[in-house]
């Protein structure tokens, strides 16, 4: 105890009286280093927690209802509906018909009929879109013109990935249209059916899924591909806050969805590819910020060392005397977490401070989705806890090599 | 009364592959409230026998014994432990703790020892006054002179009441008149009953002493009143 609290003694001195511009400098380090830390994971991980955010917001839901492999469509989708409507844990649920077809724009500007039609392969999507508004937000994803109502049955909403201006990419399997704009007329073909619609809207959410439909009312679309039964391809479902949606999972099997239908959690109908590549960005992260915590601990290291090692003289003094090792090692140790507390508590207020809301009303925008800055209390004090670690462990070691040092040795610089 | 009794104590060096004797086979005592000084040439093992007397270095060989203590047989914690609460210590070159303000520097054997702070501050305030330092309390020792760090090092010696006092080549790094001062505040000191053991190479401050001895070829040449010996 009393080496302790001399030690915290001669530390609080030591930094007291030491250099201003050094102290400030290896702070400094330390905040990058912490930042480094935990803000290069935070962008990794919260790049494709982007994408998942945006998947379960703007495409999958909580829960999702799809159509088996081998059928067409969810057999017996009136009869989940009616299920659905009847839970009390449902905040929302929009059921989609969806089937494979083609949009053709300018068709009517075409002169040369050896060149290849002005259109893209699209997933035709017959919405309600009251409904699906109340579960996917899809209008304010809308980047150009407006989102559909209930009587637009001559308009649609087209995915922004379908449009050259917003995809540039073509190639001899996957092609986009272009001079395609808000009032354009289109022609869409779906079920061996064709029918003239003029552009709405454009909506652009980053999800594959999304951005490559074309956007119609659910009437408009059964009735082009002679749909009756009301038989739907697949159904987003919100739970209500706090409600775990497994409630509603279990609820649907147990009233025989299954039978008809796949049913899945948001984490179970997530792109297998997404999961892989969170872990793989946190591992990396991890491997990053690895580094950065090795640097960190070389720095505390020199920087312990030389300090110690410059008043060798003095610590053999302080031996000499009688003060005990241990309270001379604490005294450096102290120093040590001095700097990464201070680094830390830093490098927290710009944190949390800073660039979490910042990141959070301006998104960095990545190709394939809004990157957000993870940074969840758990994890960063976990490194916090790491970094104070390796720098305590950091500023002990020098410490420990030249306290062990002779003596007399010390006293009298041999 | 005897406070040091030393035995057949031998200190040699090893270079290469000879051992260089510095202290051979040396027996010799000092009587408590003794001012005695260690004198010699250059070389003679006068700061290699301070440093077996206080603790800081281990003999070869031998015994030496303080208040009945005999400390040669102590551990390396033993030892520390010893010189923080017995000995007190005054380097040629001061020896302080840069960081710390005279008053502290002082006050630090004593809150090694877990005084309360106030308690060690007020001796260590004392100890400052004593020696004429009462008015650069919470100077740090790069606004001191020479002598006044000399007299900071001096208080921090004596503030924990030691046993003995340890000086090693005390007036060295000092001019004429300051070397003068502190050889003043070890005679006030000596004349309170504080035993002072101090290595010197100057004949005029060792001749202020009560006793000395004369060290040459690992042995002691002569030891005895200071203006007897000195300019043998």
């Amino acid at each position: 105890m009393i080496s302790l609290k001399l030690g915290f003694f001669l530390a609080l001195r030591q930094v007291k009286h030491s250099n201003k511009a050094t102290t400030a400098l290896i702070i400094f380090v330390m905040t990058l280093t912490f930042l480094n830390l935990v803000v290069v994971r935070g962008v990794l991980v919260g790049l494709i927690e982007g994408v998942v955010k945006v998947q379960k917001e703007a495409y999958i839901g909580d829960i999702f209802v799809s159509t088996p492999i081998k059928k067409d469509y969810i057999e017996n989708s009136p009869q989940i509906i009616s299920v659905i409507e009847s839970l009390p844990w449902v905040a929302s649920y929009t059921a989609r018909y969806t089937k494979g077809g083609k949009i053709e724009g300018t068709y009517k500007d075409r002169v040369n009929y050896t060149e290849k039609a002005n259109e893209a392969n699209a997933t035709i999507a017959g919405i309600n879109p009251e409904n699906e508004n109340a579960t996917s937000h899809l209008s304010s994803k809308i980047i150009k013109g407006q989102y559909l109502t209930k009587d637009d049955t001559e308009y649609v909403v087209l995915g922004a990935y379908l449009l050259k201006e917003y995809f540039p990419v073509e190639s001899a399997a996957f092609s986009t249209m272009s001079g395609v704009d808000i009032g354009s007329k289109v022609r869409v073909t779906v079920g061996g059916n064709t029918k003239e619609f003029t552009v709405k809207g454009i909506v652009k959410t980053k999800v594959d899924e999304v951005d490559m439909r074309v956007f119609m009312l659910d009437t408009t679309l059964r009735n082009l591909i002679g749909r009756t039964d009301y038989n739907v391809n697949e159904i987003s479902i919100i739970a209500k806050p706090g409600t775990d949606p497994l409630f509603i999972k279990n609820a649907l099997i147990k009233n025989g969805a299954e039978a008809t239908a796949k049913v899945q959690t948001f984490e179970e109908g997530m792109p297998k590819f997404v999961t892989d590549m969170k872990n793989t960005f946190a591992i990396l992260g991890n491997v990053v910020g690895s580094i950065g915590l090795v640097v960190a601990s070389i720095t505390i290291f020199i920087v312990i060392f030389v300090n110690a090692i410059t008043r060798r003289k003095f610590i053999g003094i302080l031996k000499g005397i009688g003060i005990s090792s241990k309270a001379i090692e604490i005294a450096y140790v102290f120093q040590s977490l001095f700097y990464a507390i201070l680094g830390i508590g830093i490098g927290l207020l710009i944190l949390y401070g800073f660039l979490v809301p910042f990141i959070e009303a301006h998104p960095i925008k990545f190709p394939f989705s809004d990157g957000i800055l993870m940074a969840e209390v758990g994890a960063t004090f976990l490194r916090v806890f790491l970094l104070a670690l390796a720098t305590l462990i950091a500023g002990y070691v020098p410490a420990r090599i030249v306290v062990k040092k002779n003596t007399l040795d010390s006293i009298l610089g041999r | 009364m005897e406070i040091i009794e030393v035995k057949n104590l031998k200190k040699s060096f090893k270079t290469g592959d000879k051992e260089l004797v510095v202290l051979n086979d040396i027996s010799f005592s000092i009587e408590k409230g003794d001012f005695f000084s260690i004198t010699g040439r250059s070389g003679s093992g006068k700061s290699t026998m301070l440093y077996q007397l206080g603790l800081l270095d281990h003999p070869n060989s031998g015994d030496i014994i303080i208040d009945g203590v005999n400390v040669t047989s102590l551990d390396h914690d033993g030892r520390t432990d010893f010189r923080l609460r017995e000995l007190g210590y005054v380097f040629q070159d001061y020896a302080l703790v840069p960081d710390l303000s005279a008053i502290e520097n002082a006050a630090i054997p004593l809150l090694m020892q877990g005084l309360p702070k106030t308690e060690a501050y007020q001796k260590a305030e004392n100890a400052l006054q004593k020696i004429g330092m009462g008015e650069r309390l919470h100077n740090l020792p790069n606004q001191l002179s020479g002598g006044e760090q000399q007299r900071v090092s001096i208080a921090r010696a004596i503030a924990h009441d030691p046993k003995i006092i340890f000086a090693d080549e005390p007036t060295a790094n000092l001019d004429s008149e300051t070397a003068d001062t502190v050889m003043k505040a070890f005679l006030e000191l000596n004349s309170h009953g504080q035993t002072i053991i101090m290595v010197t190479h100057e004949p005029e401050y060792a001749i202020l002493t009560k006793r000395a001895i004369k060290l040459g070829d690992g042995k002691i040449l002569a030891d005895g009143a200071p203006d007897k010996i000195i300019h043998l």
